[in-house]
């Protein structure tokens, strides 16, 4: 009891230096929070995957379609409950700064598909009965200030032209995960539209989402469904939900990689901040340390101070950081908008800020605790400031 | 006023190893994250701004912002290709290609996970109009044949992609002929074909884009009117140095504003670290203080002397930070670009602009970690600091 008095008694015998040091701490533990959070959000859409939904595409590459017809036939496939289009639509709302996925969408199966995205039933019946309705997310309804009965105009890039829809129902998400920066409307409305201005562009879909019964059967229905097509000209390619999200990760590994990176190395600069602040603790303790051993304290002992004061500010640091890790990420994610639809700070993330701050208080502390443990009492005592 | 020999805080610094070691390796560290981000947008640009000739012009699809998006009919591109703005080379034929750009997913090397790579089917100017194509090995495809080249950086990450080998897509086995190096351009992450074959294979009756050389680069502005007025034709009308820039842009911009919030973040932490350092200096050299100030070193001498210390600590940890940097460029990034939704392959670039830039970071950086230290030095009194110790 008296050791931990004594071990806090030391860590705040320095007010200034202990203080800065916890301020440094703060920052770095709150700075990796962060960096973390980010490389999470980078993961949102997979996470958010649910095992029983299958996507279909060209096998070629995401940019080329398939023909509409073969809804019909992945729908014949046994073990396949529901399929639903769903095309790409990569519209610009004012400013390409302001970018939101959209989707055309076949209303019916595909909503049904994801049961996530909570609407209320009257609302949905208005996006059903109108063919220039739209379905908009939670935060993207927050982010643009839109409500019900708004239009939205979007510039077309892959569909040339100003199209314009109208917010018909406003989706929540069932859990924090779930994407609600998203927007959708009718396939059949942004397909009757390109019928009459590029008809060779009609009838294409970019990917069908594919519902199955048994999760357990997803490789082998999704390998039924790629043998329909094979040596067609357009052959498919079906995978899980999950994996066709981490794909699009696995596309910019590179820069999830560099913030994983940089996340660790700030863990080493508060290492060696911390490392310099017991180290010059103990040098100028010397004589203290040599006084204990005098009195009959063991190396044991004064190393355990050491260590102890070492872990004291560290904890301190991580407590603040961590505390301060929430309100940051709300700002950030709210600065970043819809570029990263769902930003929060996992328990996962927390656990890695603690193990962190206690794997810096000890590191830092090994050096400084072993010269204070191995110090000669003559020695230490001669030993000035 | 007489100020304190240089080599009295260079000294200081020598005899307290362990502390000098710790706070520059931080402050090193804190300056390689910095360098490394401004390397790698620089990188970046180079390789986009290199892919852009300044005389040549590219036509999309308004409003398409990418190639991939954009489609160009046949009768369309004949009426750009024939512009009076547009070049006529030796043999009478107008400089300019008009070229489909595709995506094909296949997997890398490495990680085996399929990656977006951009097939590039050009006019028989394609080559001419972008000089920094050579042929490293092999030669040429030729027109009217199932015959590629491949970039070098596509060369290096993928499989089936070596000289004599083939690749499948679009319904047909396409013979990689030759590998070609773009002098680190974005061409670099493409493969090159017949645009006409590609037309066939991938059954499409519109371009994507088309590519053109300009009389003179002058007379861009009047092209562009013209064009962009043509009932004729729904078109935007690019410098293709500017095209290029475009498609960095969120890239960049990311790389940037995250690397320096990072930078700024970390250099707390790096200052904190020094200004421990220099408390604890001036801390344990009271009486020595005391000392300085009796034999007649006015205060300004002594703050002088222990910002000139911690502006050493500075610049020893951004020569460490920069040397490790600098091994960054040996490094390659292969990424997606978001606006292009394809592979792009860039270095680590290191320009004489971010030796200064980071200096500078540096010195701020032990200069605002000094600044507190140095002035409760030289407050001390003369008869305490003398008593201390």
């Amino acid at each position: 009891m008296n050791s931990i008095k004594l071990i806090f008694r030391n860590a705040f015998r320095h007010k200034l230096r202990t203080g800065l040091t916890v301020v440094g701490l703060v920052v770095a533990i709150m700075a990796f929070g962060l960096l973390q959070t980010v490389v999470h959000a980078w993961y949102a859409g997979a996470d958010a995957a649910a095992p029983n939904r299958l996507i279909t595409r060209n096998a070629i590459s995401l940019v080329f379609p398939m023909p509409l017809h073969y809804r019909d036939k992945i729908r014949a496939v046994a073990g396949v409950r529901r399929v639903g289009a769903a095309n790409w639509f990569g519209g610009i709302y004012q400013d390409p700064k302001n970018f939101f996925p959209q989707f055309a969408i076949d209303p019916g199966p595909y909503l049904a598909m994801y049961p996530e995205y909570r609407l209320p039933e009257d609302e949905l019946r208005a996006f059903l009965r109108d063919r220039k309705g739209a379905v908009i997310g939670r935060k993207l309804a927050v982010t643009h200030g839109f409500k019900i009965g708004d239009t939205i105009p979007l510039q077309g890039t892959i569909y040339p032209g100003t199209w314009t829809f109208t917010v018909r129902a406003i989706y929540d998400g069932a859990a924090a995960n779930t994407d609600t920066s998203q927007m959708f409307f009718h396939w059949d409305y942004v397909n009757e539209t390109i019928k009459a201005r590029m008809p060779r562009r009609a009838d294409q879909v970019g990917v069908f989402v594919v519902q199955i019964d048994d999760p357990a059967r997803s490789a082998e229905i999704a390998q039924a469904i790629d043998r329909q097509f094979r040596n067609s000209l357009a052959e498919t390619l079906t995978e899980t939900e999950k994996a066709f999200q981490l794909g699009f990760v696995a596309m910019t590994e590179a820069i999830v990689q560099a913030i994983r990176l940089v996340s660790f190395i700030v863990i080493f600069v508060i290492l060696a901040v911390m490392a310099n602040t017991m180290g010059m603790t103990a040098r100028e303790r010397l004589s203290e340390y040599a006084t204990l051993k005098a009195l009959g304290f063991g190396p044991g002992y004064v190393a355990r101070l050491v260590f102890g004061e070492s872990v004291a500010i560290a904890f301190i640091g991580a407590a603040v950081g961590i505390a301060l890790t929430f309100p940051v990420a709300a700002w950030f994610g709210a600065k970043m908008g819809t570029l990263f639809p769902v930003f929060n700070v996992s328990g996962e993330t927390l656990a890695m800020q603690a193990g962190c701050a206690l794997g810096v208080g000890i590191a830092a502390a090994i050096l400084p605790g072993r010269s204070a443990a191995r110090v000669k009492i003559v020695e230490g005592l001669r030993a000035i400031g | 006023m007489k100020a304190i020999p240089i080599a009295y805080s260079v000294r200081n610094l020598w005899t307290r190893k362990l502390t000098t070691v710790l706070t520059a390796g931080g402050m090193a560290l804190v300056v390689f994250v910095f360098a490394a981000v401004l390397m790698l947008d620089a990188g970046l640009r180079a390789s986009l701004v290199a892919s852009g000739q300044p005389d040549n012009v590219l036509v999309t699809r308004r409003a398409s912002g990418t190639e991939i998006q954009s489609g160009v009919e046949r009768t369309q591109a004949a009426i750009i290709e024939s512009q009076p703005e547009i070049a006529i080379g030796p043999g009478g034929a107008r400089v300019a290609s008009k070229e489909t750009v595709v995506l094909i997913a296949q997997p890398k090397r490495d990680t085996g996970v399929a990656t977006n790579i951009v097939v590039r089917g050009v006019g028989a100017e394609g080559a001419a109009l972008r000089p920094q194509v050579r042929i490293a090995a092999g030669r040429m495809f030729r027109f009217g044949s199932t015959e590629i080249v491949v970039g070098r950086s596509i060369a290096e990450r993928f499989d089936g992609t070596g000289l004599g080998q083939s690749l499948r897509f679009g319904g047909r086995e396409w013979t990689v002929v030759g590998v070609f190096d773009a002098g680190g351009s974005a061409f670099d992450s493409e493969i090159w074909g017949d645009g006409e074959q590609m037309m066939q294979s991938f059954r499409r009756n519109a371009f994507s884009s088309v590519v053109g050389r300009l009389v003179d680069p002058g007379r861009f502005d009047q092209l562009k009117r013209r064009l962009e007025s043509d009932p004729r034709l729904t078109v935007d009308v690019k410098r293709e140095r500017v095209f290029y820039e475009e498609q960095s842009e969120v890239m960049s911009n990311f790389i940037r504003i995250l690397g320096l919030t990072l930078s700024v973040i970390f250099s707390i932490g790096a200052m904190i670290g020094a200004m421990i350092t220099m408390y604890a200096a001036v801390a344990s050299r009271t009486s020595e203080i005391g000392s300085l100030r009796a034999l007649g070193f006015r205060r300004g001498a002594v703050v002088a002397a222990f910002l000139a210390e911690s502006l050493f600590l500075a610049a020893l940890g951004w020569a460490v930070g920069l040397a490790l940097a600098s091994l960054m460029q040996f490094v390659n990034i292969s990424t997606m670009n978001w606006q292009s939704f394809s592979e792009l392959a860039f270095s680590f670039a290191l320009t004489p602009n971010i030796v200064v830039q980071s200096f500078v970071f540096a010195l701020a950086m032990g200069l605002a970690g000094g600044v507190l230290p140095a002035v409760r030095a030289a407050r001390l009194k003369i008869v305490d600091a003398l008593r201390a110790a």
